[in-house]
């Protein structure tokens, strides 16, 4: 008789490329990245910074209604997105706007959504942050937690029946893999086969939840074995570590046609959300060490620096030019009227029942009799 | 638009005044989630087999409601759970057949959904199905409910409808401080699983007196809060200081409305309803949620079979739109006062 032990002997190595100095780590294996695509993802990865701040300041003047921030995830967003491509599906949580950032979605699309103008793809019935871009390939977020994952699996059973060189990712928080979801998505993903890649972003906290009390096992990357899933741990706030692993994922989710789960370690240096104050249960010098010294963008800028691809220059201009055109873009969108109000009605269904459009007319003679009481951003 | 200053206002009438800072003004003079807090002390402090547990209730919860209890009674009768409803109800049912008492906290009424099968399935049946051996009595399940101003799909929901097609649960739901601490406190205590929703909006806004001893409300006692002979109002919750406004509006028009908190929706007190209408001859009922299939359905029907001859005008309802909670349209979507109002006056008109 022989008990597996509770945990394993060693706890799982964390794959790494730039040490904190932006230094490869001696005999590191990585993907090569050329200078464009180098570049092209420190931009992103400070356009994501930018955006933050000032969606994050449009909140605190009330003038959208919430806002969650990526601060300390922007290399698990921007490196995964560099090292998809468009064709591969994401079912997103809500913290990795990064990969429609990369894919194109505009600074102006992403204020669309938030200040819910009519030109929204959301049409402005979802909070702030809950993207989605059918074109980009981009599932719409929804709140409730990790109920994408089982949606993944079955997304990528479809790619998978019609042929398709082309994986889904789907992104759950630490928090997220205590829920059922995460056990249907990931079983149902192993039985079937899909060609599914599963990211967990392990920021260390759900809301005030630190991980230590979401599960007990050596983090997530381990849960993979247990489902019969390939696995790996890669230092999410390095984006080199990040760009291969993806990369090396990616190739083997679609030859194989089989999922694999990456655990990215990084933290979540912002507050959960605006309705959040996380100095209420962590201490400021925890949240200012990762912000600073372990912080990915930096930490990416100096290897990037170091290959004279960027210069401190470069750094002020970009910075000055994407504030610009954030600003420019909120200003625009909090001028913009709201969708009108039909877009209350449709699309509940494919098409209009009766209850609804006898809803549409009272409503109608309602504003008829009570205008004052409505917005007046809404066209009626 | 319907404001929160308005929702300020409407408070004072309901006599819960209101207060800007959301924290207690003067003495005994506490919000809901004070009241709520004050509620889950004495739970804690007068069962020793008692416990409050949920995402993110160590720290106080997102909605400040379990502040202190964990520094007080212990880690291991408060604590956080893992992020996983569906865990933290079947954890409850197990705890409660043990003769506890599980208080169990769903972070939004929108996030109860993955225990459902754990409410319905199990805790309702947990009795019947055993033959009276066994029974999840000391469960109660409470959520943060309804509109919020900004809430959109999924921090606004009032799912209670979907509760109240279960026999074998209570379901309970204050509109202010007070009862928000009495009928919490008989939740806690009765043999029976209830879920516990909380109207959200209130938990800063409603301020009002609160006995700091240890009191009980009836579950299943309806409450007439405002007399009147000319149609019978029907709420729960947030929504009765919407109808409270929309009474004072139609009282100024010469119509007398009486309103009646129902409080406790399954099983609910029919009687007090039917005593109400067979004095008024006229029936409102008005809840934030869908209309189609709404609890409001339930009291009208029940009504009519109850009062037919006596009805002078057809019940209406005036409640949320058949369509998912939506951000922008918040204001349209809502069951207004003045949607209220003008309902009244059809009614009494007809
Ligand atoms: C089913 C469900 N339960 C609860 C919530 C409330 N909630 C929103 S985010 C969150 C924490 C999620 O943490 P994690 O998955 O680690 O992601 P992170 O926010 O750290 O990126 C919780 C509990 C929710 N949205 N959905």
């Amino acid at each position: 008789m022989k008990f597996i032990s509770e945990y394993p002997e060693k706890r799982i190595p964390c794959y790494r490329v730039l040490d904190d100095e932006g230094y490869p780590i001696a005999n590191s294996m990585y993907e090569q990245v050329n200078k464009e695509t180098a570049v092209k993802m420190y931009e992103n990865m400070v356009t994501l910074q930018v955006l933050d701040a000032l969606f994050y300041e449009a909140q605190r003047q009330g003038r959208i209604s919430f806002y969650l921030t990526t601060t300390g995830e922007e290399a698990i967003n921007i490196a995964t997105a560099a090292a998809l491509t468009p064709d591969d599906v994401v079912l997103p949580q809500y913290r990795e706007p990064g990969i429609l950032l990369w894919r194109g979605f505009t600074v102006q699309e992403f204020a669309n959504q938030c200040f819910g103008t009519k030109h929204d793809l959301g049409k402005g019935r979802q909070m702030p942050v809950h993207y989605g871009s059918e074109k980009l390939n981009y599932f719409t977020v929804s709140s409730p937690i990790a109920t994408q994952l089982p949606q993944a699996a079955g997304v990528a059973y479809s790619l998978k029946m019609d042929g398709k060189r082309a994986c889904v990712v789907a992104f759950a928080g630490d928090g997220a893999t205590s829920e059922g979801d995460f056990h249907a998505g990931l079983n149902f993903a192993a039985v079937m086969e899909a060609p599914v890649m599963f990211i967990c972003r392990n920021n260390g906290w759900a809301i005030s939840t630190p991980i230590s009390e979401q599960f007990r096992s050596d983090g997530v990357v381990i849960k993979g074995q247990a489902y019969g899933i390939r696995s790996i741990r890669v230092d999410g706030n390095d984006a080199l570590a990040v760009y291969s692993a993806i990369r090396a994922a990616r190739e083997m989710v679609i030859r194989e046609q089989k999922p694999i789960l990456v655990e990215a370690l990084s933290y979540r240096v912002g507050h959960h959300s605006t309705s959040d104050d996380s100095t209420k249960y962590r201490p400021l010098q925890e949240i200012d060490h990762w912000r600073t010294a372990r912080g990915p963008v930096g930490r990416f800028r100096k290897w990037v620096q170091r290959n004279e691809w960027w210069t401190d220059r470069d750094e002020d201009e970009f910075r000055g030019h994407v504030r610009k055109q954030v600003l420019s873009a909120i200003q625009a969108a909090d001028k913009m009227d709201k969708p009108s109000l039909t877009e209350l009605f449709s699309d509940v269904y494919h098409e209009l029942p009766s209850n609804l459009s006898e809803q549409e007319k009272s409503l109608r003679e309602t504003i008829k009799r009570h205008p004052q009481e409505f917005p007046v951003d809404v066209a009626v | 638009m319907a404001s929160r200053s308005s929702l300020r206002r409407i408070g004072r009438l309901l006599g819960c005044g209101s207060s800007r800072r959301g924290l207690s003004t003067e003495a005994g003079r506490i919000n809901l989630f004070s009241a709520i807090n004050q509620a889950l002390h004495t739970a804690l402090e007068t069962d020793p087999r008692s416990y409050v547990f949920g995402e993110d209730v160590g720290f106080g919860g997102v909605f400040r409601c379990t502040t202190g209890l964990a520094d007080r009674f212990g880690k291991s009768r408060v604590f956080n759970t893992p992020l996983c409803e569906q865990g933290i109800v079947g954890f409850a049912i197990g705890l409660a057949a043990m003769g506890n008492r599980a208080i169990a906290e769903i972070q939004f009424a929108d996030y109860i959904f993955p225990a459902f099968d754990q409410i319905v399935n199990e805790a309702a049946k947990f009795r019947y199905r055993s033959g009276n051996q066994f029974n999840c009595g000391g469960l109660t399940i409470r959520a943060p409910y309804g509109a919020v101003g900004h809430g959109g799909h999924y921090h606004s929901q009032s799912p209670e409808a979907f509760f109240c097609h279960v026999p074998g649960i209570k379901v309970v739901i204050p509109r202010g401080p007070r009862q928000a601490k009495g009928l919490l406190l008989s939740s806690i205590r009765d043999p029976n699983p209830v879920v516990f929703f909380e109207p959200k909006w209130l938990y800063r806004l409603a301020v009002e007196e609160v006995p700091e001893e240890d009191y009980m409300l009836p579950l299943s006692e309806a409450e007439v809060i405002r007399e009147g002979s000319d149609i019978t109002l029907v709420g729960w919750g947030a929504q009765l200081s919407v109808m409270e406004q929309a009474c004072v509006e139609a009282e100024k028009d010469g119509i007398s409305c009486e309103l009646i908190d129902l409080k406790t929706l399954i099983p609910w007190d029919k009687e007090t309803v039917e005593a109400s209408v067979n004095k008024t001859g006229r029936l409102l009922v008005s809840h934030e949620a869908p209309i189609t299939g709404g609890f409001g359905a339930e009291i009208s029907a029940s009504i009519v079979e109850r009062c037919f001859l006596r009805l002078e005008s057809p019940v209406t309802r005036v409640c949320g739109l058949d369509t998912p909670f939506p951000l922008v349209f918040e204001p349209f979507y809502m069951p207004t006062k003045n949607k209220i109002v003008d309902a009244i006056k059809s009614t009494v008109n007809y």
